[in-house]
Parts: C-alpha cells; structure tokens; sequence
C-alpha cells in the first residue's frame, strides 16, 4: 500500500491512512460501479459490506477490527431455462423506520430486509420498447425519505413508497429526465427549508437531473454532460459531486446547476465516490488504481463551493470498483477492486 | 450485460490465436527441400493460416457474429476455437488446445484491461485484422473479406457512446474475471505479477480525452474561475500524444493487439493448477447450468455458418506441439484439471440432410450437466430437432 505523496516525509499529511486487515470474499468483485456498499450498525458494533460478483451479490458482516461474522449470497432471479442474470448493484437504504436492501440486475429489482434474508418485494422490469441490441437493467439506488429510487437501462427512474414495515411496496411513480442508462442516485435530507434539492440522479451520457422529493417528485435543474458518462455521484447540503469516465471530478451547486469547481482528479474513469457528511469528506476511487480524499467546504463569505485535497492512496495493480467510508468522520474506508476476492480497509493513523 | 461484445471478444481473440500458431508453425519450421514428409515447411504454414483466416470471416459466420446476443461461458466460445483450429491440416492435442486457450485468453484480459478508454478496445481490434491482413496479404479475396468485417465493425461500433464502450469493457472484463493464469512472456516483461494479477502502471500518457490530473479550478455563482490549485496525484503522467484511427486503415497509435511473439520469444505458459482457480470453476460446473440449451443454439447457429473443410483425399493431419517437446504435452496432458463428472446428451441426427448430420455431429461434442428441473418441450427448436423425442 502506497501513499501518494513519497517526497516530503516531513507533511504530517503524508501517510494519513494505513492498511487494515482485509476481508475475505467468496467471490471476486465484478468490474461494476459504485460496487461496494456499506451499512454502519454501531449501536451493534457491526458494519456491513455489499460487493457485486456477477450473478450473486454476497453480503459480509464484520466486526470493528474486520473480523468477519457472517456470509450470505444473494441471487437475481431468473426466470427458468434462462441464463442467470447478472447483477447491477447491491445497496442499502436507510429509510426513517426500517433499513431495507436492495438489488438491481438484468432482470429487475429485489427488496430484502437488511441483512439479505428475506426478500419482500420483487419488481420485474418491462422491456417493452427496447431494441435487441439495448442490455435492459436496472441501476442506480437511493433512498429519499420513505421512497426508494431506482434508475433503470432507460434514463427512466422508479420510485417505490415504502411503507413503515411489511412487504406492501408500491411503484408510485415513474421520472423522466434521462435519455439513456441511469448510472448513480444519490440523496440527503433536506435539513434546511431553502435546500430544497435532495435528490440527484445521472446517466451514461453525463447528464444529472436534480429533484426535489415529495409525494411528486420534481425535476428542478438538469446539468448536462460534455461526453463522458457520469458514473457516480453524491450530494452534500446542495452541492452534487459528480464523477466522470474521463477521471474528472466535478462540483454543482444542485438548485442552480452551476459549475463550482472542476477537477481533473483520476487518470481514468471515476468508479466511486463517497461522503462522510459530519465533516463534509469526500472520497474519489478511479480505475486508475487511485483513492483521494477530499474536503468540501462552503465559503462562508460568498456562499462558494471550495475543495481541497486531503490525501491520496494507491492500491497497487488494482482496478479499484467500489469505495466508501465506514464511519461518519471519514477516519476509516473500504475499498474493492475487480477480480479482488477481499475487501481492502484503510483507517487514519 | 452488453449485447454488443461478441464480435469484438471473437475477433480479438481469434486475432491472438493466429499469433501464436504463426510463432509456434515458424519455430518448427523446416525448410522446404529438406523437409520429411510430416515436417513443417512454409507453404504448410500460410496454408494453416489461410484456411484458419477463410473459416473465421466467412460471411454466413461473420453474420451471425454480429447479431446481438449475451456473451456466453468460457466453454461455449472454446468449442468455437477447438474447430476453428482444426479447420486445416493441422492437428492439436487436448493439452495443446487448453495451453491455446489459455494464452489467447490471457493475453486479451491483458489488453482490455490495459486500454486506456473503453473505446480503445475498438483499436485492439483494429490491430489484429491489420495484422491478420498482414498474414494474408497474397490473398486479395481474403483481404477483401476481412475489409468487408472491419467495414462491418466500424459501422456497427463508431457511433457509439463512452457510456455504452463502458458496458461493452465491463462484459469483457465479467469474462476474464479470476482467470490468473501465469503467462511467461508476460512475466519476463513484467507486465503480470508471480500472483497472476496484471501490473496496472500509474505512469505514461493519459487517455484521449483525459486531462492530466492535479489541477483543481474553482468558479464563482457567475461561473468566472477565482483559483486554481494543484495536488500531488500520485501518478506520473504526461499528456495523451494522439488519438488513435477508427478508420479501415491507419495509425492505430496503441501498441495493445499487435503481435507481441516473434521468432526468438518463445511461446510459454505456467499451467499450475492453483492458478487456474479450481475452485471458481467447479463451483460452475456443479451449479445447474441453465445456460447450456441456450449456448448449444447460439453454438449452432453459429456453427452451421461455419464451413468446416473436409480433409480432401489421403493427407495426414500435421500434428502441432504447443510444448517445447511431446514429453512436456505427454506431462501437460496428465496434470489437466480433471472434469467433473457430467452426462453427455446423446444425440442422433434425424434428417439426412448433410447440414443437420454436421450439426449433429457438433452437438455430439458439447457435455451438458443434467438438469431435472427442466422439460424439453416439443417447442425447443433445436434440442427437438436434434434429440429423437
């Protein structure tokens, strides 16, 4: 494990994270995006970890120190005499009374409760006007409130009402904003009542539609692309942070859409991004083997978005796929990589 | 995933075949006149290759190529390139054929993985018809056959998005993934680590299209930029120098997909069982495969676009080595991972028809798990045709 900065032994930057102990996998991480996801439980002292391999997801619970406790795998469900369907993203969701995980793949969305034993809801996709040549999928979840969003092969995004407990999920609605494949969705709270933006969905063309939640969404600005597709994003008390297929790591203001920052952060795609949003940290995880940690920041002043890079580190000779925080102050992470059978952890010393 | 990846996962990969038979048919070389009669000579080997080269861009096949569909199993594409390298005089052994396989495999997870832009997989590509032209060069209709497959690729793949070049590397890469096989030209370059994983350099120019990273630009609410600051990446790199043609002929810039065997390198793999990841492979075979109905149509179909020679009048089939010496293919041959236990459908072909006797011959080959959940309804199209029901 390297750390970016090899001169300058002196920055009491240099060496911010070491490595932890990894956790082993039962199967490889797929060359997906946003492939990592993670729950934190510390009233249980528990974390939980979601990978994608490919036609199973598997679920690993773990300890403070990485000890891992328990194992599951999950499918996508197939219909007989057909190939098994691969898997899109496995993620959590933390609605206000329940947690509930969710799985996209090829052939639909599957709700569980949060530890992935029992499936309760299951929503097939239509694949009604698609061309043979179009792969239908969904992709893209988040939660918003007590809706799930879901994006899907289209640029459509779904939005399921998810009831305190019990299985009576309802698809409620349907949003039109995108024009090709959704990629990430990402949602906060809307704490402060001229933060009206919670909600920011992206596709494969580069384009964001951002929203404000309700019984009806609304569509309230859309940013568009420049050609490369935004693979992830996030969104931290109105400003989204979107990543790009060509390494570039942007900045919005979400009620404007205005460009605030524009960094040419990673030498090739952008695969992840995360928050740790008590201190306003954002990670960056690329395929170019790269994870920088960032510092957003409100300029009291002017009211303008600011960014500093905190640190980088390298995982050697690995296609870094998913990355995330796993406390709210940002002070440890995960990562995975493709064709890596363990999750890397890293904490700062 | 991508309906789109076949033909670019078959050409490329067939591309990597025709290397390393062409180095390992020149190794053995013999000149001409002093050649025995079950000797290599040159003639043999441009024979091998063009025939090999007519039988991968017949048209029928190349059609069917190119019609959207799932990429399927490792084991399905390998029965392609088990006929494909016996569409000539020459002959391989099981061992032989696995340690083929293997390269070609490996070297192609090496290039996608290693394209700088998912689109630069179209380059790779690009970079093996250029060189299969190369092969058979004296042969302007056959030329004309592989321009006629490049004109198809870039009609089918130039319009296409990053976004949709991301899903097509994915499909490739879900492909590759856990194969770690040690390659010895790759190890002596240092381009794969003793563990079997590739070496992903943080250094060189950047994608087309990609900025160097470091810079950070920061903007007011008019979008006027008020500062610029730098981070130390990590990396080293330097700007992209140029990009690429896409066109039928032209500097394809990238060197990943051209040749990397000459005569003095020779052809080598570390074949040990570990790498090859026991464990993730009989965990397929064991599962009940769902797949296999749907591989033997695509298979068929496919197959039936491919015209298979007949060896024409008394000709031995030349024997290829892919090994050093026959005592290392002997060796090789005993350490192969054993298969698991399977049934092998029985079929019987029930038409007189040539075609369907081909077919079913074919079909013969494949070893499908038994799978109790499923009927073969008087519905399934070729099962039904094939099996006497």
């Amino acid at each position: 494990m390297v750390a970016a900065d090899s001169e300058g032994q002196k920055d009491p930057r240099v060496r911010m994270f070491r490595r932890e102990r990894s956790i082993p996998l039962r199967g490889s991480a797929a060359a997906l995006c946003n492939n990592l996801s993670v729950l934190q439980l510390p009233v249980h002292n528990l974390t939980h970890f979601g990978v994608v391999h490919g036609p199973s997801a598997q679920l690993v619970s773990a300890a403070p120190e990485g000890v891992p406790l328990a194992q599951r795998q999950l499918h996508a469900k197939e219909r007989a005499g057909v190939s098994l369907p691969l898997i899109t993203q496995v993620h959590w969701c933390v609605l206000p009374f329940r947690i509930l995980l969710v799985l996209t793949s090829h052939r639909g969305i599957q709700m569980y409760e949060s530890d992935g034993s029992v499936m309760v809801y299951w929503h097939a996709l239509d694949s009604g006007d698609a061309s043979p040549v179009q792969a239908v999928f969904a992709r893209g979840i988040a939660s918003s409130g007590h809706f799930i969003c879901v994006g899907t092969w289209s640029g459509r995004v779904l939005v399921f009402d998810v009831p305190a407990k019990g299985p009576n999920i309802v698809l409620s609605e349907e949003l039109a904003g995108h024009l090709t494949s959704v990629t990430d969705i990402a949602s906060e709270h809307a704490q402060e009542q001229d933060c009206i933006a919670d909600m920011v969905t992206a596709d494969d063309s580069g384009l964001l539609c951002v929203w404000r939640s309700g019984p009806e969404f609304k569509l309230l600005t859309r940013i568009p692309g420049f050609g490369a597709p935004c693979t992830s994003v996030q969104l931290w008390q109105g400003i989204v942070a979107a990543g790009y297929g060509n390494g570039q790591l942007c900045l919005y203001e979400a009620s404007t859409g205005t460009l605030h920052a524009q960094i040419n952060a990673h030498a090739r795609a952008i695969c992840a991004l995360d928050l740790a949003p008590m201190v306003g940290k954002l990670l960056s995880a690329a395929e170019d083997t790269f994870v920088h940690i960032w510092k957003l920041n409100r300029n009291l002043k002017n009211g303008c978005i600011e960014v500093e890079h905190c640190h980088g580190e390298c995982v050697p000779d690995t296609q870094v796929c998913g990355a995330r925080f796993c406390d709210p102050s940002g002070s440890s992470l995960a990562v995975t990589g493709y064709d890596l059978a363990e999750i890397l952890r890293f904490s700062s010393v | 995933m991508s309906m789109r990846t076949l033909p670019l996962l078959f050409l490329n990969l067939g591309g990597e075949m025709l290397y390393i038979l062409d180095q390992r048919l020149r190794a053995q070389n013999i000149p001409g006149d002093k050649a025995r009669r079950d000797e290599w000579t040159e003639v043999d080997r441009k024979r091998v290759l063009h025939d090999i080269i007519s039988t991968m861009f017949n048209k029928n096949f190349i059609e069917e190529l190119f019609k959207p569909q799932e990429l399927y199993s490792k084991k399905a594409l390998r029965t392609i390139y088990d006929r494909l390298a016996h569409a000539s005089i020459m002959r391989l052994n099981q061992a032989s054929m696995d340690k083929l396989y293997d390269l070609m495999t490996m070297a192609l997870k090496y290039q996608v993985l290693l394209c700088p832009r998912p689109k630069d997989v179209l380059l790779v590509t690009f970079n093996h018809l250029d060189a299969i032209k190369g092969f058979i060069r004296d042969n302007p209709a056959l030329v004309h056959l592989v321009d006629e497959t490049s004109q198809q690729l870039i009609e089918a793949y130039g319009g296409l998005s990053a976004g949709e070049f991301q899903l097509i590397r994915q499909t490739l890469l879900t492909f590759f993934q856990d194969l770690h096989i040690r390659v010895s030209i790759f190890l002596k370059d240092k381009v794969q680590n003793s563990n079997g994983r590739f070496v992903l350099p943080v250094s060189g120019p950047v994608p087309w299209e990609t900025e160097v990273p470091g810079l950070i630009r920061m903007f007011d609410h008019k979008g006027k930029e008020v500062k610029r600051t730098e981070f130390r990446h990590g990396g080293n790199y330097i700007a992209a120098l140029k990009e690429g043609s896409f066109e039928l002929y032209g500097d394809r810039v990238l060197k990943l997909g051209t040749n990397m065997y000459s005569a003095n390198r020779p052809v080598e793999t570390h074949t040990s069982g570990a790498s090859k990841n026991l464990a993730s492979q009989s965990q397929q075979s064991i599962a009940p495969n769902p797949l296999a109905k749907e591989e033997l149509n695509f298979l068929a179909k496919l197959m039936g676009g491919m015209e298979i020679r007949k060896p024409s009048g008394p000709e031995p089939g030349f024997r290829l080595n892919l090994f050093t010496t026959d005592e290392e293919e002997e060796q090789a041959a005993l350490t192969r991972p054993e298969e698991l236990p399977h049934e092998v459908v029985n079929i019987q072909a029930t038409q007189d028809q040539q075609r369907n006797q081909e077919l079913a011959r074919i079909m013969g080959e494949f070893e499908v798990t038994d799978q109790p959940r499923w009927s073969a309804s008087k519905g399934d199209d070729l099962l039904a045709m094939m099996d006497e029901l």
